[in-house]
């Protein structure tokens, strides 16, 4: 699905990636850690066309993502959901038509079924008619991993997905996730929660990955 | 047929696809405004050149193939004379036909002025001889030779002399009519275009999360394009009205002699305003779609 060899990246002063190698197999399940400003967001963005590496080859879907136009890359954006670590929104829309927007975008329609089970899901039921900026933290990453998975993507990138919220409403997330996992979807999730990845690894078989230096490494069991 | 279809379904959108962009305040009003003015303006200089045109028309078929010789000598000679001009007229190349006007229509085209009862045959009032020229015209020049060797009392008038520089006048009117309405719709697509980029950078966070969802750029401008191009129609079409109704108020101008031809609409000239709108939408269109994908190319 998204395969980096040896991509380096920086924002300017030197580099904050580099020689990074790695592989997401489709269906696999990956956790991403490292301190903040280690660079996981960063890498995230490569992963979707945010960011193009400024060496090395970031494949996405089999498309090298240098070679990506505006519209390529939004096709792209369309098989990979991703929950942001900032979560934005457009606040003149309710919380029920941000969840629905990339289908809005594509042409679609959700139906009402699908988008209600889908906003019962993540608990925000009683939110469904608010504005995002009357959303609390834990609230607005919840509808931004709704919408992360509305289009049910093939792919489904997670920043930081339970950064603001209990650790109860954190499994129902993971649980979600997992469940996604099980029909197939490929996901990676960047946290610093290690209790929450020990939970995943009972509940399927989740690599992590760890950037330290610059790199990107393999973590052991030893987490 | 399709194209023109595709246009309203444009136009008809679908109201989800539009409500991705905020309402944006001051600068649709500026556009509605804009449209409105302009249109306006427009209606004017559209009925300033159809109304010169005429003009111009006017003049030169009537008058094209006319000229006049007046004939004025003392008493007992006039008759003698208006035949001598008859004569050489009747040997000039270019002439078509020539006739003297009789008592009676010269007494009408003096009434005006004198009043009814003209005493025309005590009056020294000169003769008229209308000379109708072929489609070549005769040479001027050489006439007037002639007709001063054979009636010193006869002088051509010719309409051309007069009639030329004003028939060059209104033409120029007409251009001047019809540059400006191309200034005008020139002005209309840089003040819509400045609203459209004010427009796209206070969205620019809009526009992002557009982007991170999947949006393309296509549907993106859409949004922005659909919006500018109904105003400047609704903007337009207010305008048209206020400019077609302020131009059909206007006095008629048949009462001051026809001179000027009205300045108003005849007829099916009416349909022109109405052609504004609709152009107006289009400037508005091409103006917007241009300004967003050059800001959409710009960001990544
Ligand atoms: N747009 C940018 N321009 C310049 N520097 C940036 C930019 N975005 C991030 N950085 C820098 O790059 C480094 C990595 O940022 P990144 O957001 O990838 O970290 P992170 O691992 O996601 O951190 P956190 O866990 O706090 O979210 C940071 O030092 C940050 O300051
Ligand atoms: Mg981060």
């Amino acid at each position: 699905m998204i395969e980096f060899d040896e991509v380096s990246y920086g924002y300017g002063g030197g580099p904050l990636l580099a020689d990074v190698s790695l592989r997401l197999a489709a269906g696999s399940f990956h956790f991403l850690t490292g301190p903040s400003g280690a660079g996981k967001t960063t890498l995230l963005k490569l992963c979707y066309g945010e960011l193009i590496a400024s060496q090395g080859r970031v494949g996405l879907f089999g498309e090298d993502a240098r070679s990506l136009g505006r519209d390529d890359i939004a096709m792209v954006r369309r098989r990979i959901g991703v929950v942001h670590q900032d979560c934005q929104f457009l606040d003149h829309l309710t919380v029920a038509e941000n969840i629905g927007l990339p289908l809005t975008v594509s042409g679609r329609t959700a139906t009402e079924e699908d988008l209600g089970e889908l906003i019962h899901w993540v608990g925000l039921d009683g939110q469904r008619q608010s504005r995002p900026p009357e959303l609390s933290g834990g609230e607005r990453q919840r509808a931004a991993l709704a919408r992360a998975v509305v289009m049910s993507p093939d792919v489904i990138l997670a920043d930081e997905p339970t950064g603001n919220v209990d650790w109860d409403m954190s499994l129902r997330l993971l649980k979600l996730l997992v469940e996604l996992n099980r029909m197939g979807k490929t996901v990676m999730i960047a946290t610093h929660d290690l209790n929450l990845i020990r939970t995943a690894k009972q509940q399927v078989q989740a690599r992590v990955l760890r950037i330290a230096s610059h790199r990107v490494q393999l973590a052991g069991a030893d987490l | 047929m399709s194209r023109a279809l595709a246009i309203l379904q444009f136009l008809a959108g679908d109201a989800q696809a539009d409500r991705v962009v905020p309402p944006t305040g001051f600068t649709a009003r500026l556009t509605v405004f804009v449209s409105a003015t302009m249109a306006f303006l427009t209606v004017f200089a559209l009925a300033l050149s159809l109304a010169t045109g005429r003009l111009a028309e006017n003049w030169s078929d009537a008058l094209a193939q006319s000229a006049t010789i007046r004939v004025s000598a003392p008493d007992g000679q006039v008759e003698d004379q208006v035949i001598a001009v008859m004569d050489v007229l009747a040997t000039t190349p270019g002439v078509a036909d020539a006739r003297a006007l009789t008592d009676d229509e010269q007494r009408a085209l003096l009434e005006p002025w004198f009043g009814p009862d003209l005493p025309l045959d005590t009056l020294p009032v000169p003769r008229l001889i209308e000379v109708i020229e072929t489609p070549e015209g005769f040479d001027a020049a050489g006439l007037r030779a002639r007709l001063a060797g054979e009636a010193p009392g006869a002088v051509l008038d010719d309409h051309t002399r007069w009639r030329e520089p004003l028939v060059r006048a209104a033409d120029r009117l007409r251009t001047l009519g019809l540059v400006s309405i191309l200034l005008i719709a020139a002005t209309t697509g840089a003040m819509i275009t400045l609203a459209a980029n004010a427009a796209l950078a206070a969205n620019e966070q809009v526009i992002r999360v557009l982007r991170l969802v999947g949006a393309r750029d296509a549907y993106i401008a859409r949004a922005f394009v659909r919006r500018y191009t109904l105003r400047a129609l609704a903007g337009a079409l207010v305008g048209t009205l206020f400019g077609a109704l302020a131009i059909w108020l206007m006095p008629e101008a048949e009462a001051t002699g026809n001179f000027l031809t009205g300045l108003g609409f005849r007829g099916v000239e009416w349909l022109w305003p109405f052609t504004i709108p609709p152009l107006a939408a289009l400037v508005a269109f091409m103006a917007t779609r241009r300004a967003a994908f050059a800001t959409l190319k710009e960001r990544r």
